[in-house]
């Protein structure tokens, strides 16, 4: 299974695991959940859109990154697929 | 014009998204030294995805690449097309390496209609020392920062408090820079806890002739600001000096407070009124 993975879990940013499936599904823990889960799916949504990836297992551990960190670490962690 | 440039890692979203919050004239985001190997890849991305998507940036930008002979080199490059980038900041180089960026610079110009690319080089090798005044001339250089530690690694000597070990490169840089109207800029101070240390390091290079000093922590940019701005007492015989020039206008020399004042003088005051001006201090 090729997996990868990016990012830190310290403060504003967010550590990202990318794993190949047979279907697409995000799992989102974050600090900010309560404000910010929608956002933070939409950011995670539109990058695997706007890259064309698809069937992907997607674990965010979000520490308050803000939208711009949360997609380079994952374009990171699908570059880093293998 | 700047007094202080801080060294930010490219991989630390933290300091990247208070960038244009800290009190320095500019920002070096830093993807050579402070980035692992294994993570220049996603430091890159970090502050590729920033540029093009943050929302408040510093108002003068430098992007520190890695070394012209590293595999990281022409992606590095690659966030030009931001066209958020001021400076490109080459490290360990050399007149040769120059050459080299250059080309790729022109390139890129061509290639993205970009403005022509300026660069600031980074002299922390014996031999960049030696190639100064050729690296000084170099169309693309509009500075050159002073890079003490790996210097001192090369000559295998130790950094002093003084700082005696680096006059001789500190006196290169001055000269080369203030020759070919380019800012020389002096070594980071790697005491980031130590104000006094800080201050008498900074008044030691602005006396010798550094136009600027970069900063590794931001505790350190309010001592650099302040000594490498100008003093008021400086300030205010600048005023005092220009005052009397438009009395004197027809006379090539006049006196202030007892001292001829002539051409070089005149200048002087001309320099620290624009510097004044620049830093908002009148």
């Amino acid at each position: 299974m090729k997996i990868g993975t990016a990012g830190s879990k310290e403060s504003n940013d967010c550590f990202i695991t990318v794993k190949e499936s047979d279907k697409t599904e995000i799992t989102i823990e974050s600090i900010v959940a309560a404000f910010f889960y929608d956002q933070i799916k939409e950011t995670i949504e539109n990058t695997l859109k706007e890259l064309d990836v698809k069937n992907v297992i997607v674990v965010v551990e979000d520490k308050g990154a803000l939208d711009y960190t949360i997609k380079s670490r994952l374009i990171s962690a699908i570059k880093r697929m293998n | 014009m700047f007094r202080s440039l801080l060294f930010i890692p490219s991989n630390n979203p933290s300091m990247i998204q208070n960038a244009d919050i800290f009190s320095a004239d500019g920002i070096i985001f830093d993807l050579e030294d402070s980035v692992d190997i294994s993570e220049k890849d996603n430091a890159r991305n970090l502050l590729m995805n920033y540029l093009n998507e943050g929302t408040n940036y510093p108002s003068l930008i430098v992007l520190r690449i890695n070394p012209v002979e590293t595999e990281f080199f022409l992606n590095d490059l690659e966030l030009l097309k931001t066209q958020k980038i001021n400076y490109v900041l080459l490290p360990k180089a050399d007149i040769e390496s120059l050459k080299i960026l250059d080309r790729h610079l022109s390139t890129y110009e061509e290639k993205y209609k970009l403005d022509k690319i300026k660069v600031i080089v980074l002299t922390e090798t014996t031999n960049s020392i030696i190639e100064i005044d050729q690296i000084a001339k170099h169309k693309r250089v509009e500075g050159i920062l002073l890079g003490a530690e790996d210097l001192c690694n090369e000559l295998e000597i130790n950094r002093t408090n003084e700082g005696n070990e680096i006059l001789f490169a500190r006196s290169k840089v001055i000269y080369a820079c203030t020759a070919n109207n380019i800012i020389a800029i002096d070594t980071p101070n790697t005491s980031i806890d130590n104000e006094e240390l800080l201050k008498k390091d900074c008044l030691n290079a602005k006396n010798l002739g550094m136009k600027a000093k970069s900063a590794i922590h931001p505790n350190q940019l309010e001592i650099i600001n302040d000594i490498f701005s100008p003093s008021k007492d400086e300030i205010d015989w600048a005023i005092k000096v220009i005052k009397e020039k438009e009395k004197n206008l027809s006379k090539g020399a006049f006196s202030v407070d007892g001292k001829m004042i002539d051409k070089p003088l005149l200048m002087k005051a001309d320099k620290i009124i624009n510097k004044a001006k620049l830093y908002h201090l009148i």
